[in-house]
């Protein structure tokens, strides 16, 4: 068995350090490029959304290298990455790609349930190894999340463009490699002090904005032009309402590390704009403005693929959100057709807004300001 | 005595405009060229056009907006390099002051801009859908064999517009097509199709937000009398159509250009004239050296390399002068 599974931020970090300590064998896809895509597109519904169409590459380029059986989560609600990997595994059957397919559905009741099926997947491995291993997977990813979130605030103020970059990328590399705990921890100490070295502008006015939305879009730079590292090099501090590990945190392991994430937090702020679930993260995405505009943040950025429900739902009232909070947001849909300048364009005149209104905003005597 | 001049330059992908402005923010001179997809010679050719009437001033300072504002920066040496939705609003404010919201269509895309106190407060910009721009309704006159300029005049004399669907370019056509067979009036299915335009400008643009008065029209479309007309209608007040709304991007920037200096005296980049007869071009590759295969584009001048863009991680283009090269 050569366990795949499809690309999502830096989600293939953890799952792998799960898997290979559970003895299972993993082959990665190729990191996400034009050429995913395009086997994506051509083979994918055209109006499936764009993490459907991105699965589908990673498969068939995994398969490529030998990969023979797909792990991937399910889903319930209206959103329909719930069938995804049905769907994927049917389209890779036509094509002549014959997958096994391991489907991790949200447990109903308790993290056990999530174990027993892992155990499954692993031949019955003792329970303290399973648990053992998936500590490890998420230790991996909540340690990027860590990392990442320190690197959005000194990206916005590095003196030299790419320093955070490089220490990133160094980090990114040596959390893969870690085996034990303790090497994680190395890491993510060495992570720190190397960011902490880093030439820094403190007194430059840095903008802050938060990015909601939905999670793959959100989590995959691939899809959103890695709006995170150009937004960053403009000046601006970046942080998004979903990180991994609380999604993993809230979703398969039913909040098991109690105030970890703060996903409670904001769907709280949702009502009176959206009073229900309706799927995906529609309701995160509408409660994200306010509780970021608690946070103190300038503005927020909507993400999103072309087609996703949920998403369209939250995006109708955002405009009312926006107006009440009086915050600016703006809405980013992306698909295949996506350009880059149109995207480029808008992301430069959000942050011309964002930073008028940053200055107060009146200019009445001198009527315009060229910044 | 010399004096001095701003020079705004917007390079899009159907026209390229210049703007000169003095010190005192007065507009001397505008251009207005068609890109024909080849916006480096529409450059110099406005360029030549532009040095024909102003030799004599000094330029202090040069701003370039648009899609093509990075290569234009490049080739002339430009002050500032700011995007086309802050140089409109920039000069629609300053035409039209108190402006609260701006509709933008060109050729390509489509804006539609909401200020408050001459700030920007919201906007929204539409690239995709060829329905409610500029293009498609030179084409659609083009196939009803009108000349474009005489479109407004035309569509005026309707009695009693057709409905036409307006969500998508491809619907729009054969609704219209089929409108023609069923022997309505010319007129009346011009001034249908400019309120189909203006509903898919309203739907895919203004969303749930509010439209408050002044309400200023610009870019190439509102020269047309009849989309002032459908506009009016549609939204029910006075649409304000400001003098120069064909090159508000241009003189959006020629005025950045020009208010930066006055908070931050600085000395121009401007190469000076003499590109205008020099031989630019511009060559793609594909870089290879990791999995982004970014298409870069390299910019050349009397065949020495003037720059590089399009590529995401900065490995070319941190070679350009960082100020052109850095947005913001
Ligand atoms: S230009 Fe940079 S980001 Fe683009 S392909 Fe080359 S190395 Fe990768």
């Amino acid at each position: 068995m050569k366990v795949t599974y499809p690309h999502m931020g830096n989600m293939a970090i953890g799952v792998k350090a799960m898997l290979e300590e559970l003895g299972v064998e993993v082959v990665l896809p190729p990191p996400i490029t034009k050429k995913t895509l395009t086997l994506g597109t051509k083979y994918g519904p055209e109006f499936a959304c764009l993490p459907l169409k991105l699965n589908l590459g990673n498969f068939i380029e995994a398969y490529e290298l030998g990969a023979d059986t797909i792990l991937m989560a399910g889903g319930t609600g209206p959103c329909r990455f719930g069938y995804y990997a049905y769907v994927e595994q049917e389209i890779l059957k036509d094509l002549g790609i014959n997958y096994d397919l391991l489907v991790l559905e949200p447990p109903e009741r308790n993290i056990m349930e999530f174990i027993a099926k892992l155990k499954k997947i692993t031949d019955n491995k003792p329970i303290f190894q399973v648990i053992r291993a998936v500590k490890k997977g998420f230790l991996k990813i909540k340690a990027a999340d860590e990392i990442e979130k320190k690197v959005a605030f000194f990206r916005a103020r590095e003196i030299t463009k790419g320093a955070t970059d490089r220490v990133w990328q160094e980090f990114l590399q040596n959390l893969n490699r870690a085996r034990e705990e303790k090497e994680i921890e190395e890491a993510v100490n060495q992570a720190v002090v190397a960011l902490a070295r880093i030439p820094m502008d403190l007194a430059r006015k840095v903008l802050k904005i938060g990015v909601v939305g939905e999670i793959f879009t959100l989590l995959e730079p691939f899809t959103n032009f890695n709006i995170e590292r150009y937004l960053g090099n403009l000046g601006v501090e970046v942080q998004r309402t979903i990180y991994l590990s609380e999604w993993v945190n809230d979703h398969l392991f039913l909040g098991l590390f109690k105030n970890y994430s703060r996903h409670k937090e904001i769907v709280k702020e949702a009502p009176p704009f959206l009073c229900h679930f309706v799927g995906g993260h529609g309701q995160e995405t509408v409660g994200g403005v306010k509780y970021l505009k608690k946070q103190g943040f300038d503005g927020v950025i909507q993400l999103l693929p072309f087609t996703c429900m949920p998403e369209i739902v939250a995006q109708a009232v955002l405009p009312a959100v926006s107006e009440v909070e009086d915050i600016p947001v703006l809405s980013l849909v992306v698909d295949e057709h996506t350009g880059e300048a149109g995207l480029i364009t808008r992301l430069e005149a959000f942050c011309d807004l964002l930073s008028f209104r940053q200055k107060g905003g009146n200019h009445e005597k001198r009527r315009i300001s060229g910044n | 005595m010399k004096k001095g001049v701003f020079l705004g330059i917007d390079v899009g992908s159907v026209s390229t405009n210049l703007v000169v402005i003095n010190e005192e923010k007065e507009i001397l001179e505008a251009i207005y060229l068609r890109t024909n997809g080849r916006p480096l010679v529409a450059l110099k050719e406005g360029l030549r056009k532009i040095y024909d009437r102003i030799k004599e001033e000094e330029i202090l300072g040069v701003g370039t907006t648009g899609s093509g504002r990075q290569l234009a920066a490049l080739v002339l040496g430009a002050d500032t390099v700011k995007n086309e939705i802050t140089a409109h609003a920039v000069a629609a404010n300053y035409l039209v002051p108190g402006v609260r919201t701006i509709l933008e269509i060109g050729g390509q895309d489509s804006k539609l801009i909401l200020l408050k106190d001459g700030v920007v407060t919201d906007f929204a910009m539409n690239t995709v859908c060829a329905a409610g721009t500029g293009s498609f309704l030179d084409q659609q006159a083009q196939r009803l064999n009108i000349p474009i300029e005489k479109f407004g005049e035309i569509a005026l004399k309707a009695q009693n517009p057709v409905r036409i669907a307006g969500r998508c370019a491809v619907f729009a056509e054969s609704d219209m097509i089929h409108k023609q067979q069923l022997g309505l009036s010319i007129e009346d299915i011009l001034a249908g199709l400019c309120d189909a335009l203006v509903r898919n400008y309203l739907n895919n643009l203004a969303k749930g937000k509010k439209l408050y008065d002044k309400i200023v029209f610009q870019g190439g479309v509102a020269a047309n009398i009849a989309m002032r007309e459908a506009f009016r209608r549609a939204l029910c007040t006075e649409v304000i159509v400001p003098p120069y709304f064909e090159v508000m991007g241009a003189l959006g920037a020629a005025l950045i250009a020009a208010f930066e200096r006055e908070k931050q005296p600085y000395k121009t980049r401007f190469k000076g004239f003499n590109v205008k007869d020099a031989e630019l071009k511009t060559e793609n590759f594909e870089c290879q050296n990791c999995p982004n295969f970014c298409e870069v584009v390299k910019i050349y001048e009397d065949y020495e390399v003037v720059g590089y863009l399009n590529d995401r991680c900065g490995r070319y283009s941190q070679m350009n002068n960082k100020k052109l090269a850095g947005i913001g």
